[in-house]
């Protein structure tokens, strides 16, 4: 069913229902003091992270997901580990490669410096959402043109930011594209053909 | 077969990469994404002290944690049949004993794994990990090379004895001479993709692992030893790799690690390592000293040569690599000595890394060959001539084929040469000081079995099938060019599978051989398909077969897209639907291993850097304007690939000579900078213009395509250009890398 599929659940196996009852449990333990928590249910604590879940409403690629996250959980880690959108990749999970990058209301953001729950509302593109092997973006196009990667790993984030670069008015030159393009490392040291690959879009004057 | 194959003059137009389609959408799956039923994830937890004993380990902390699913350490964890035997667990690629994870307390390095923490979600067992407790009986550890230097031993074996042309010490009493020290540090791999793996047992003896290797069948041989199981039980899939550059050439504990996990909770896990993880747990480049001694006659001909490194490895395994080999063959030189030697420290055992050991090495020659010229008043490139060494004087070989000097003059036009001036410090420009460098690179062109398994379809599409794995040239696509060419097809009938244990064997992908081995190898099962098609035409009732003409030789045929013709008379057509209904088959297919012979001649594959840069004497900065990389690597086989390939090694030289740099707190024996914030590699605003030219002349010996290896000489001898472009710009001779700006600064 179609139509299912645009309010996916990230755990299929819980229901609406349960969240809610989850969340009331949840404001009940807030106004209790810890001791009584403790002895009031010993066996609470295994299931304390599930019961922190909160929801979460967030368009991701153009589809709306009504979702149920831990707090402590990343945008990239959701992406990845429960969404199995993993074209978005991990690098160092510490917002210093760029491996990760997506674009939340269209501006480039790190997704493992991003906490998902702080993500509501918003407007998530990932690298799936941006063209398919069948319809390719022209960002992702000039990348295969101008051979501006090797392994892949980095490429997804390259691609991200490439797009980003030109909405931001930081590709008129090359000599800007690389400096906006120094957050993304790319191991395999493709970035000449990166430059190429960014500055052709840029010429070809299309709207991002 | 023909002598001009990949030289015709109407070359097509170079491939795209064939797996770019899925790298550029985000399709192209890598270990730790494949999609795996009921999977729990897993951390490591490392060791806070460098040499020593567990004392005591506390996991029920982290075993009460929502979500733990187990804690494995020394002290519970099953026994590996292989383990107990000593030395095969972890397939030993140097000698001494493999570390066996969870064999017992010993710690020879900091942040050796000491727990797998596994639960069910991976937010849950990164918060376990952190309960794990352990005290420990610490012991005073050495991870520092330099006060250690009188601890060097030279490796076990008789390949690392001192080798000796000559007398030793002739360079002493040559008329020109210099004698130097060169420093090379800690550098670490860091490719992209962290180390990861999924383990999944589908019964009690029967594994199929999806892990980030260089060589699938390699990963399965280590596996099964440290299990005891027999390799067909073992499943082995890497189909994308996010780089490597080395570090991907062993099986490391962690990935063992991963498998006992697994076994434990009888559940898939998923193990990736930390970024921090991946600079204390997956080797380097191992930091390395160097002495050489060069001496020339007053005209410049070499007279002495001595080179001497002493390198560190771990506290419980030797490893080795060629870091003075390169000084025995490059030069014309009647008298060579080298030495090599190495220091055990605490410290993982460190892995080869692109170019390993002729990438040092070339520092260490390359600049004091620059050195050498600069005393002897010649341009380096003119010394260099004087020097060429026109067989190998190593081996006593003639070279399979060796165009240096056409690499020396490709470069030379492409940078602007002309313009160096002999003088240092000669070219200021505004507050910048310009100077130009070179550097030489060289890497053995070796050639392995390769088995390919090709199925050519009625629709004439091709299906070429090998293990062989792709951590980023382009092996994939190096496979479709081969193949197109051969049989005439185009690229989008020919599909690549490989990565995968279950496929015909291939090699590992390391020491610039695959093209060489499996590009051969798809050559050559391409003119065995070309021959099994021929014997088909010439069957009776084809058309082909005539009442004069029984016979239809594969040269007799011209192969295409739809089918196949005479080459003397293209009017008759068979199509590969007909040809192979004709004869009761539903395909074609074909097996055939392919190795190369001994041949009578050294083969290597050279390369010439040229680097133009500018220094800004106030702050030491540098600046690279421009660097021109050429290769002497036969012929190239796939253009686009192939570029990338030699652009990248440009990329990783210049990250060797300007920033990649580990620093160790030695009081702690632990890296201070294990994260891309403080050990620098190249971003984009550090790499100007890369121009890569290529000789691309048939080596005749080497394989049937006349192609050498690229992927070392990339890197191999871009370092020493840079420093040597430093020289020629400030007069100032920096030996130790790498070359950042508290080095140049005048104050």
């Amino acid at each position: 069913m179609s139509h299912q599929k645009t309010h996916e659940e990230n755990h299929p196996d819980k229901g609406r229902r349960d969240f809610i009852k989850q969340s009331s449990l949840l404001t009940a333990l807030a106004l209790a003091p810890p001791a009584l928590m403790k002895a009031a249910d010993p066996g609470w604590e295994a299931e304390a992270p599930r019961l922190l879940e909160q929801p979460l409403n967030i368009e991701i690629n153009g589809i709306s997901r009504k979702l149920s996250v831990e707090p402590r959980v990343t945008l990239l880690d959701l992406l990845r580990e429960q969404l199995a959108l993993t074209g978005t990749k991990k690098g160092c999970d510490h917002g210093q490669c760029g491996a990760c990058t997506v674009h939340v209301d269209g501006k480039r953001v790190l997704s493992c410096l991003s906490l998902a729950v702080m993500q509501e509302g918003k407007k998530v593109t990932t690298i799936e959402g941006v063209g398919t092997p069948d319809n390719l973006h022209p960002m992702q196009a000039a990348f295969i043109k101008h051979d501006g990667f090797q392994c892949g790993y980095c490429t997804p984030g390259q691609v991200m930011s490439g797009i980003a670069c030109i909405r931001e008015g930081h590709a008129d030159s090359d000599d800007d594209i690389r400096e906006y393009m120094s957050g993304n490392i790319c191991r395999c040291g493709a970035y000449p053909n990166i430059v190429k690959a960014i500055a052709e879009v840029k010429k070809g004057g299309k709207s991002l | 077969m023909r002598n001009d194959l990949f030289l015709d003059k109407n070359e097509p137009v170079p491939i795209d990469r064939v797996d770019g389609k899925a790298k550029v959408t985000g399709t192209a799956t890598y270990s730790a994404e494949y999609k795996v039923q009921n999977m729990a994830y897993g951390v490591l937890v490392g060791s806070t002290i460098a040499k020593g004993r567990i004392r005591t380990i506390d996991i029920k902390a982290a075993e009460k944690a929502p979500g733990v699913l187990a804690v494995i350490t020394y002290e519970n964890a099953a026994k590996l049949p292989g383990y107990q035997a000593g030395k095969d667990p972890a397939k030993p690629q140097a000698t001494g004993q493999p570390l066996r994870i969870f064999y017992d307390n010993e710690i020879f390095y900091y942040d050796q794994p000491i727990a797998l923490v596994i639960a069910d979600t991976f937010e849950r067992v990164l918060s376990a990990a952190r309960l794990v407790k352990a005290q420990y009986e610490k012991v005073a550890h050495e991870t520092d090379l330099e006060t250690n230097l009188e601890k060097a031993k030279r490796p076990t074996g008789p390949r690392f004895e001192d080798y000796k042309r000559g007398e030793s010490d002739a360079y002493k009493s040559a008329a020109v001479k210099i004698e130097q020290q060169y420093y090379h540090p800690i550098e670490v791999h860091n490719p992209m993709e962290p180390g990861s793996i999924i383990a999944t047992w589908e019964s009690d003896d029967k594994l199929t692992v999806y892990t980030k290797t260089q060589g699938v069948e390699s990963t399965q041989r280590s596996i099964g030893d440290a299990f005891k199981m027999p390799p067909e039980n073992i499943t082995v899939n890497a189909e994308h790799v996010g780089g490597a550059f080395g570090m991907a050439l062993r099986t490391w504990p962690y990935e063992i690690a991963a498998v006992i996990g697994a076994k434990k909770i009888k559940r898939p896990l998923k193990l990736v390592l930390h970024r921090e993880q991946m600079f204390t747990n997956v080797g380097h480049r191992p930091e390395t000293i160097q002495k050489i001694g060069l001496g020339a006659t007053a005209d410049g001909k070499l007279v002495g040569l001595l080179h001497e490194a002493t390198a560190e490895t771990s506290a419980y395994e030797e490893f080795t690599e060629a870091t003075v080999n390169i000084s025995r063959f490059l030069y014309a030189c009647p008298n060579v000595t080298t030495r090599y030697k190495l220091v055990h420290l605490n410290i993982c055992t460190p892995i080869w890394m692109r170019g390993p050991g002729e990438a040092t090495g070339s520092f260490a020659l390359e600049s004091a060959m620059d050195e050498l010229a600069h005393e002897l008043k010649l341009d380096p490139l003119d010394f260099r001539i004087r020097n060429h060494a026109d067989s190998d004087p190593e081996k006593n070989l003639p070279w399979s084929s060796k165009f240096v000097k056409e690499c020396y003059q490709l470069g030379a036009d492409r940078i602007g040469w002309k313009d160096r001036k002999l003088a240092p410090r000669s070219r200021p420009e505004g507050d910048w000081l310009v100077g130009y460098g070179m550097g030489t690179g060289a890497f053995g062109a070796f050639r392995s079995a390769a088995t390919i398994k090709a199925e050519l379809a009625p629709d004439g599409k091709l299906i070429l099938q090998c293990s062989v794995n792709d951590m980023g040239p382009g092996t994939a696509t190096m496979m479709t060019t081969v193949a197109a060419k051969e049989m005439g097809l185009p690229v989008n009938k020919i599909k690549v599978e490989m990565g995968n244990t279950t496929l015909p064997p291939g090699p590992t992908q390391g020491g610039s051989t695959v093209t060489s081995s499996v590009g051969a190898a798809v050559y050559d099962t391409c003119v065995a398909l070309k021959e099994q098609i021929a014997v088909l035409a010439s069957k009776e009732g084809s058309p082909f077969h005539t009442a004069e003409v029984h016979v239809i030789k594969p040269e007799d045929i011209e192969f295409s897209e739809s089918g196949i013709s005479l080459k003397k008379d293209s009017g008759v057509k068979v199509s590969y639907a007909d040809l192979l209904k004709q004869n009761g088959l539903a395909s074609l297919e074909l097996t055939k291993e392919s190795k190369g012979s001994q041949q009578p001649y050294s083969m290597y594959s050279f390369s010439v850097h040229f680097v133009k840069l500018r220094v800004h004497p106030a702050t030491g900065r540098i600046k690279i304007d421009h660097v021109v990389s050429c290769a002497d690597a036969g012929t190239i086989v796939s253009q686009k690939t192939a570029e990338s390939q030699m652009m990248g090694g440009a990329v990783g030289g210049l990250g060797m000579a300007l920033m990649e740099d580990m620093v160790v707190d030695h009081r702690f024996g632990r890296p201070i900078n294990n994260n891309f914030a403080d050990y620098h590699v190249p971003v984009n605003a550090d790499i100007p213009a890369v121009d890569v030219l290529f000789v691309n002349k048939k080596d005749p010996f080497t394989n049937p395509m006349g192609s050498k290896g690229l992927g070392e000489i990339a890197l191999v001898g871009v370092a020493p250009a840079v420093a040597n472009a430093v020289f020629n710009a400030t007069g100032k001779r920096i030996r130790s890398l790498p070359i950042t700006l508290d080095k140049l600064i005048e104050t």
